[in-house]
């Protein structure tokens, strides 16, 4: 176990030193920076004295070294195009991501598991199986498509719910929260939906296949014979042996979530990462795009980290699996 | 004549014939592709020779005659009166060129990577199958962003608008090959050690021509049904990117960002300039993929 979990996080640190080795590339290679923070009117000693103080006149690895530790400190350059520290609109970009992540989250994990286990004990029924058509084709829209629909039903012929931006919103320190104001809480729905439907349908099916199974087991027709109650069967006895798989996937999807929201946050103008790294693109603003991978490098490969490190040690048979193999 | 009925008869025909969504979606697939490889000739106007437009028909509804000038277009126009129907053709031509070519360009890279990988072994095949393994844990249409900024950002100026397409298809190309790489590494581990392999070692076959003509063809049948899942994936990448824009240029619009165009109409109620590329572009996606699951099932039967 120790030894697997050594090795597993000494592959996730070199994954991103290699991830930092390439965003550090993008910084230094893709155009000249000096070009780039310099004006039109600039001297051979201005160009002299700011390869010097940016320390460019370094070899390589000096600069990539330092690079590192900044990044690491939160120092991860200035945005070609708002002329700011990326660190600085990063943190204010952050919390509209973060919560439009956590409710799109919440809503694929409430709303999957659900009509997961739903359609399972209804298995057929006419409403379960129309669920399962309507998810096999929400699965095929892509993520934009869905997004312009909802917009055209909820927003141009009911006008019922905003179409773009957080409204109205209140900070907590440098937090600023849709939660606490009723435009802010209607502005997350749609995004929300949009985010989440394709990790909702994910869970839906994998809770109801796991479900399926499950009622068939032994104990559950043991607990039948006992004259329990349906109810107290499907919850307590088979829902619970099914949620195992399903964190895991949630937790795996989670870094998903994240990467999708540049999508949701371009069609509904949701000023969180996502539209920023979509804007730094456009406007080919390297700093921003650099921080952006290495930020959502450390999440994903955190997030895999944690998860292979839990399965590990939750499923005894990947150890026997893993001597065997390599033994 | 004889060969033709034979494979006429052969299993692979038969599950075709005896299943309606794969003729269906086959037939679905033939017809977009010849409209849009044929789209001069197939399309009634050309959208982009400013010659043929007329602003005066901009924003047509669909199938009525315009208030000004009495034409009438079957699936409307836009803005700047351009027919929504040939658009869509033009468009739909350059959605299949970036979708193909990058589904080509990961399938070569893929496969080569994992034949060189399977075969070869030792600390080549731990590189390459490391990287694919580091690649896997982004989402592809991440890694297609990306590498779209870096290209972007490398590619001059003046340049941007004209390599945009291939900077396009090497983005989305290079979001694809694992894929392909690891079920060919896999397969190669299993015929590497079968007899004619050995044969053809023993006869003093060269390593390049044992992968390519012997081990190759044995191993291209999960390779077929990849392509095809990969193709609706790529089309769906190449919108979603375009839509994003960060994809095709105005200039080539894609029907990403013909959609992207009419989201802006939305509001003002000129849905058909949104609605027509939208269903285009399911329409593409969903026949291309159950295409590819028909051909997951007919390929390998052991899956059912």
């Amino acid at each position: 176990m120790l030894a697997y979990s050594i090795r597993r996080v000494f592959q996730s640190i070199v994954v991103l030193l290699v991830v930092g080795l390439v965003a550090f590339s993008m910084f230094r290679f893709v155009g000249d920076p000096i070009d780039n923070m310099l004006g039109q009117e600039r001297t051979d000693a201005d160009i002299e004295r700011l390869r010097g103080e940016l320390g460019l006149d370094r070899p390589f690895l000096v600069q990539y070294g330092r690079f590192l530790t900044n990044a690491a400190t939160g120092n991860i350059g200035i945005s070609y195009r708002q002329g700011r520290p990326v660190a600085d609109i990063l943190v204010e970009r952050a919390p509209a991501t973060l919560e439009l992540a956590a409710v799109s989250g919440l809503f694929a994990m409430i709303m999957g598991v659900g009509l997961g286990v739903f359609t399972a004990i209804r298995r057929n029924g006419i409403m379960a199986n129309v669920i399962m058509t309507v998810s096999l084709l929400g699965v095929s829209l892509p993520t934009f498509l869905i997004g312009i629909l909802l917009i055209y039903l909820f927003a141009v012929e009911l006008g019922w719910l905003p179409s773009f931006g957080r409204g109205d919103t209140v900070k907590i320190g440098s937090w600023s929260t849709g939660f606490l104001t009723a435009s802010g809480l209607k502005a997350l729905i749609l995004p929300s939906i949009t985010l989440g439907l394709y990790q909702m349908t994910l869970i839906m099916r994998l809770v109801r296949s796991e479900m399926l199974e499950v009622l068939r087991a032994e104990y559950i027709r043991f607990a039948r014979a006992r004259g329990l109650r349906e109810r107290a069967i499907n919850f307590h006895h088979a829902l619970k042996n099914t949620l195992v798989p399903v964190i895991t996937v949630t937790g795996l999807q989670l870094g998903a979530i994240i990467a999708f929201a540049i999508i949701t946050e371009t069609v509904f103008q949701w000023p969180g990462v996502g539209l920023l790294f979509i804007n730094a693109i456009q406007f080919v603003d390297i700093p921003v795009m650099a921080a952006y991978l290495m930020l959502i490098s450390v999440m994903f490969v955190g997030i895999n980290l944690v998860v292979d490190l839990l399965y590990f040690s939750i499923d005894p048979r990947l150890r026997i699996d893993r001597t065997v193999s390599e033994g | 004549m004889e060969r033709v009925a034979r494979a006429w008869n052969s299993d692979f025909m038969w599950s075709f014939r005896h299943s309606p969504v794969a003729v269906v979606s086959l037939a679905l697939v033939l017809l977009l592709v010849f409209a849009a490889v044929f789209a001069p000739l197939v399309a009634p106007y050309n959208p982009f020779d400013p010659a043929s437009l007329n602003l005066m028909n901009g924003f047509s509804p669909p199938m009525e005659p315009n208030a000004f000038t009495g034409d009438v277009f079957w699936l409307g126009t836009d803005d700047q009166g351009r027919d929504v129907f040939s658009t869509i053709l033009y468009g739909m031509r350059i959605s299949l060129f970036v979708g193909f070519t990058a589904v080509l360009f990961a399938l070569v890279l893929g496969v080569s990577l994992g034949l060189i990988a399977g075969y070869v072994g030792g600390w080549t095949e731990t590189a390459i199958m490391r990287v694919a393994d580091v690649q896997l844990t982004f989402p592809a249409i991440l890694v297609a962003m990306l590498i779209f900024g870096i290209a972007k950002g490398i590619t001059p100026v003046d340049m941007r608008d004209e390599m945009a397409i291939w900077v396009l298809i090497i983005a989305i190309g290079l979001s694809d090959w694992v894929q392909f790489a690891r079920v060919v590494r896999g397969a190669t581990l299993v015929e590497k050690n079968k007899e004619y392999v050995q044969a053809a070692r023993l006869i003093g076959r060269r390593p390049g021509a044992i992968m390519l003509r012997h081990i190759l063809p044995n191993v291209l049948s999960p390779v077929l049904v990849i392509a095809t899942i990969s193709l609706a994936l790529a089309i769906i990448a190449e919108a979603t990117l375009s839509f994003l824009g960060v994809g095709a240029p105005p200039t080539q619009p894609s029907l990403g960002t013909l959609i992207r165009i009419g989201q802006g109409y939305l509001f003002s109620g000129e849905w058909w300039i949104i609605l027509f590329p939208a269903i285009t572009l399911l329409a593409l996606a969903l026949s291309v993929n159950l295409l590819g699951d028909w051909l997951r099932d007919a390929l390998n039967p052991k899956l059912r």
